[in-house]
């Protein structure tokens, strides 16, 4: 089966050629069609390693000098790469809708084929070279994605520089981790470095674990270095976006459980506390950014922070269960975090696609300018409905289950003897519970604000529904949230097996039955199918009979249309409604000291008298407080430090070769 | 018994108990204006009163905002679905209630929250300033109300082992000790301040106000008239009943019935009655007395409950 690897390769390079090459008629099509050639054989090589159980490995010394193609495809890649698929196909089906609105160019469509790509192939990576070579392959071709619309908005341009920025410096670090390992452990596949892990002394395994987790953690999104993510994913086109927050970001956690768990085998209690800590943060953060944010896909984009968070914090109890000897309870947590994950991105996926179905529709992603796009856009309401009530993880969609496994490994991880992790877990909790209140409060003021109400401007006035295939795309992921939530067994024994070989622990379900489900071992049931089908069974008697208690013998009709009240006023306009910025109000007050938002009130006085008001003025901007704090003061350091290094070149010649002279006697000095 | 009479007894159960708080929630909501008007020295309305409103607010035409699209109607459909779902798997007269295995206190938790979103929904969904105003107070209230349940439910699963409500009901039936140990009691004083402000019951919330800006809960239900406004008001009765009715189980568990059996059954629904109704009646006479808090003031209040609940997973781990 190694053989579905290279045909994922061959298709995904091809899609791109196609891509590049073939005449604006036929290239969206063609590229679409062979990438899903890529996504299936992807798909059929991860399954059969799901279901054979033997990993799937391939070598080929000719195309990278030196070190060869490694290839390795064990159960933990193999879950990545089903999500990925299952995102990518329903992005690129969009796709072929979106083309028309600017993301048809060579450019874009071969970069798009590239990104699919390498998404599939960075779990199959079985070596260092490899690993690096294709995860930069996937920063590059995103790069170009989120440039896509530059011409048409300068933010473009600035979120791709950040980008840049974060995902090198990233990367940076992810390559000091990994050849830290590989230079310790005397070989470059993961293979020898798993098996020379603990030989490696103490400091050296620490550093290459923090390293990765600044590393990946910023692809994941992970506060503080998330501040890419919000401008990124918000200024990259509709199905690139999708494909950021829905199939990249995981990779940031793959990393993570690559290094800490396959690579190093587990590490102590702190390395994890510093990985719950790290998902606190990130989950809290993200809640509180996307309950204030009024941009559609900003506040998606820091949703995802904070779903990501919530993944960390799962990954890193696992560790800590791990650490401290509870394996049942460390494989739930880590089947809760592989679960989260596969939610998180078939959400996310389908709620970018709606925003992005929003933005084709209107021309704008500020939700102060949208509303009542429901009754204009039916089905794309309908799927950010969903998507919304999947990420609040309420019952019966995906999220729910997610959080459930987590709470639940939780609840029986606080057996756990040692104080610092029974403190961590307490904190844990705390923060998922505010995170959620926050989420839910985030996600109905994006679908009441966004899609309910009255349309507050002409563009909003104006939407229709997009075309077939946007629309296709985003209901395959919509009803994916409604499949995961009723019978998540469909995911959860192949995540089992993937959280077992990565724990190395014994074959023992932890997680079973199709109808109820059961934790083996631990008390816990939930029966998602039958809990469905009593709130839809009840909802339909009760709303048949509400339609019966109407006396049929009146005159009137079951139901009449007017003016809501708005204390007797003759005159309403959509202005007089809540917007985004207003529902969030109370919450952002409440939080002021963490966002601490710049507000600007400017009220001018009639000439004639100071109690008469002329015209008031009120601007907030919260825009991201670690931004402001930490990363502007290190850009302004670094561009004086640039500056002062200018005086260094001066364009001299003898200038440079006196450079040239004293670095050779200082390295010879230093050799000697 | 066969597991045929175990199912058909446990889903008869779970019937009547649906059939109780559909009544009882109502006749709740009229008990409470009843004590709180003795108290004010008026006579007030039959306690039956909220019944006799429900038979006519369903008697009449539904109206609906001009501008509303589905979601408007299906708030209130969704709201008593989501009561109707919990009445039936909870604890409230039994501890065998049907699917009791799978009711669990987390999933019973979001299954009402579901409610609570759709009923936030449809008020955004009127186009008119008061139910963005209401939707925008509630989902505050809520965001800040969830750490505080949550790890309220933590703190009591804790000595259980597990988060499955009817075993948590019967683990104080078996072992009396477990109620008056520091953690039941300080992860139900947390639940107490939740439900106060889950159900818009003062200091939070006043649900006698007229005044559209001072409302939260009622300025979200503001445009629903007829059928839709019955349902509303129905679960949102429900609701409480509910929530109450779960606060006094595992308070004092005593009466509910821990075997099958009609007569044990019925005791118990007498039983949740009674405690349901005094419970009502102590929150009425405390609103009698109390002013409604300040929006801002109330994180202060819900912080407090959340300490609780801290404290309540503190001293579970202590004495683990």
């Amino acid at each position: 089966m190694s053989v579905t690897l290279t045909l994922t390769a061959i298709f995904g390079l091809a899609a791109a050629i196609a891509g590049g090459a073939l005449p604006r008629g036929s290239r969206v099509g063609g590229a679409v069609a062979l990438t899903w050639g890529a996504c299936a054989s992807a798909l059929v090589g991860a399954v059969s390693v799901l279901h054979g159980g033997h990993p799937l490995a391939l070598h080929s010394s000719q195309i990278i000098p030196f070190t060869g193609v490694t290839m390795v495809l064990n159960p933990l890649g193999a879950v990545f790469i089903i999500a990925t698929a299952v995102v990518a196909v329903a992005s690129t089906l969009y796709w072929i809708g979106y083309a028309s609105h600017g993301l048809s160019t060579r450019t874009a469509s071969a970069a798009l084929p590239l990104f699919v790509t390498s998404m599939l192939l960075v779990p199959a990576a079985g070596g260092v070279s490899t690993f690096l070579l294709l995860w930069e392959l996937m920063a590059l071709s995103s790069l170009v994605l989120v440039l896509s619309e530059q011409s048409r908005r300068e933010e473009a341009r600035s979120a791709a520089q950040w980008y840049a920025a974060m995902t090198h410096s990233g990367a940076a670090a992810i390559l000091f981790a990994l050849v830290l390992l590989s230079a310790h452990a005397g070989g470059q596949t993961f293979a020898d470095i798993a098996s020379h892990a603990h030989h490696l002394s103490a400091p050296v395994r620490a550093a290459a674990f923090l390293l990765a987790v600044v590393g990946f953690g910023s692809k994941a999104g992970a506060v503080p270095f998330h501040v890419w993510l919000p401008k990124a994913h918000a200024e990259a086109p509709g199905p690139a976006s999708a494909l950021m927050s829905g199939a990249m970001v995981n990779l940031g956690i793959y990393g993570i459980v690559l290094v800490g768990n396959e690579l190093l085998g587990g590490g102590p209690v702190w390395w994890w506390l510093v990985v719950v800590a790290l998902g606190i943060v990130s989950a809290l953060f993200g809640a509180l950014y996307a309950a204030t944010s009024s941009d559609l896909k900003r506040l998606l984009a820091y949703s995802t922070a904070d779903n990501m968070g919530l993944v960390l914090i799962a990954v890193g109890v696992s560790g800590l269960f791990a650490a401290t000897g509870h394996q049942t309870t460390a494989s739930l947590a880590m089947v809760a975090a592989l679960l989260l994950m596969v939610n998180h991105a078939v959400f996310k996926g389908a709620l970018f696609l709606a925003a992005g179905s929003v933005q084709i529709a209107t021309g704008t992603r500020d939700l102060d300018q949208l509303g009542g796009l429901m009754r204009r856009m039916p089905v794309t309401g309908a799927v950010f409905l969903v998507g919304a009530l999947s990420v609040s993880a309420l019952p019966p969609f995906n999220g729910f289950v997610g959080e459930w496994l987590l709470f639940q490994s939780l609840l029986h991880g606080l057996a756990a003897t040692n104080t610092a992790v029974v403190i961590a877990l307490a904190i844990g909790v705390a923060a998922l519970a505010l995170t959620g209140g926050l989420t839910v409060a985030a996600f109905v003021k994006a679908t009441g604000i966004g899609f309910l109400g009255r349309p507050r401007s002409s563009e909003a006035v104006a939407a229709h529904e997009v075309p077939t295939t946007m629309r296709l795309g985003s209901v395959v992921l919509g009803s994916l949230c409604v499949v995961l939530g009723l019978v998540p067994m469909v995911v959860l024994p192949s995540l089992e097996r993937a959280a077992r070989s990565v724990l190395r622990a014994a074959p023992s379900a932890s997680v079973d039955g199709w109808v109820t489900l059961h934790l083996t071992g631990l008390r816990g049931v939930l029966a998602p199918v039958l809990l469905f089908a009593g709130l839809v069974g009840t909802a339909l008697v009760v709303a048949m009979l509400r339609r019966a208690s109407h006396r049929p013998s009146h005159a009137w009709s079951a139901l009449r249309r007017t003016e809501p009240w708005v204390s007797g006023r003759e005159l309403q306009t959509a202005r007089m409604q809540y917007t985004a910025t207003s529902f969030a109000e109370p919450l952002q007050r409440v939080f002021d000291d963490v966002i601490r938002p710049s507000r600007d009130l400017d009220v001018s006085h009639a000439t004639e008298s100071r109690y008469y008001i002329e015209r008031v003025a009120y601007r907030i901007s919260s825009d991201d407080i670690i931004e402001r704090v930490f990363y502007r003061p290190l850009i302004r350091t670094m561009r004086r430090w640039g500056q002062q290094a200018r005086s260094l070149q001066n364009g001299s010649v003898h200038r440079y070769l006196a450079y040239g002279l004293v670095a050779l006697v200082v390295i010879l000095v230093v050799i000697a | 018994m066969s597991t045929l009479a175990h199912v058909i007894s446990a889903v008869v159960a779970g019937v009547v108990q649906v059939g109780v708080v559909c009544v009882g929630g109502p006749l709740l909501l009229g008990l409470m204006r009843k004590v709180r008007s003795r108290l004010e020295g008026r006579t007030g309305a039959p306690v039956h009163q909220p019944l006799l409103d429900l038979r006519k607010l369903f008697a009449k035409q539904r109206v609906s905002p001009e501008q509303s699209s589905w979601i408007f109607p299906a708030g209130p459909v969704v709201l008593v679905a989501t009561a109707v779902a919990v009445a039936a798997i909870s604890p409230l007269a039994t501890t065998h209630p049907p699917l009791g295995q799978s009711s669990d206190f987390f999933a019973i938790v979001f299954v009402l929250l579901l409610g609570s979103v759709f009923i936030a929904l449809g008020a955004l969904d009127t186009g008119a300033p008061f139910g963005g105003m209401g939707s925008s107070r509630a989902m505050t209230i809520g965001a800040l109300a969830e750490p505080a349940l949550l790890v309220a439910i933590l703190a009591m699963s804790i000595p259980a082992h597990t988060s499955n409500l009817p075993a948590l009901v019967r683990l104080g039936l078996v072992h009396p000790a477990v109620l008056v140990s520091p953690t039941r009691i300080l992860a139900l004083g947390s639940f107490l301040v939740v439900i106060l402000a889950e159900s818009g019951r003062l200091p939070v919330d006043n649900p006698n106000t007229h005044l559209e800006l001072t409302m939260i809960h009622e300025a979200m239900v503001l445009e629903y008239a007829g059928p839709d406004l019955g349902l509303t008001i129905l679960g949102e009765s429900m609701r409480l009943m509910l929530l109450l009715g779960l606060l006094v189980n595992l308070l004092i568990p005593w009466g509910v019935a821990n075997r099958p059996g009609a007569l044990l059954f019925g005791v118990g629904i007498v039983v949740l009655a009674a405690k349901v109704a005094v419970a009502g009646a102590a929150i009425a006479v405390f609103e009698v007395f109390t002013a409604k808090l300040r929006l801002f003031r109330l994180p202060e209040l819900l912080a407090g409950g959340f300490i609780l609940a801290v404290l309540g997973v503190v001293t579970a781990v202590v004495s683990r």
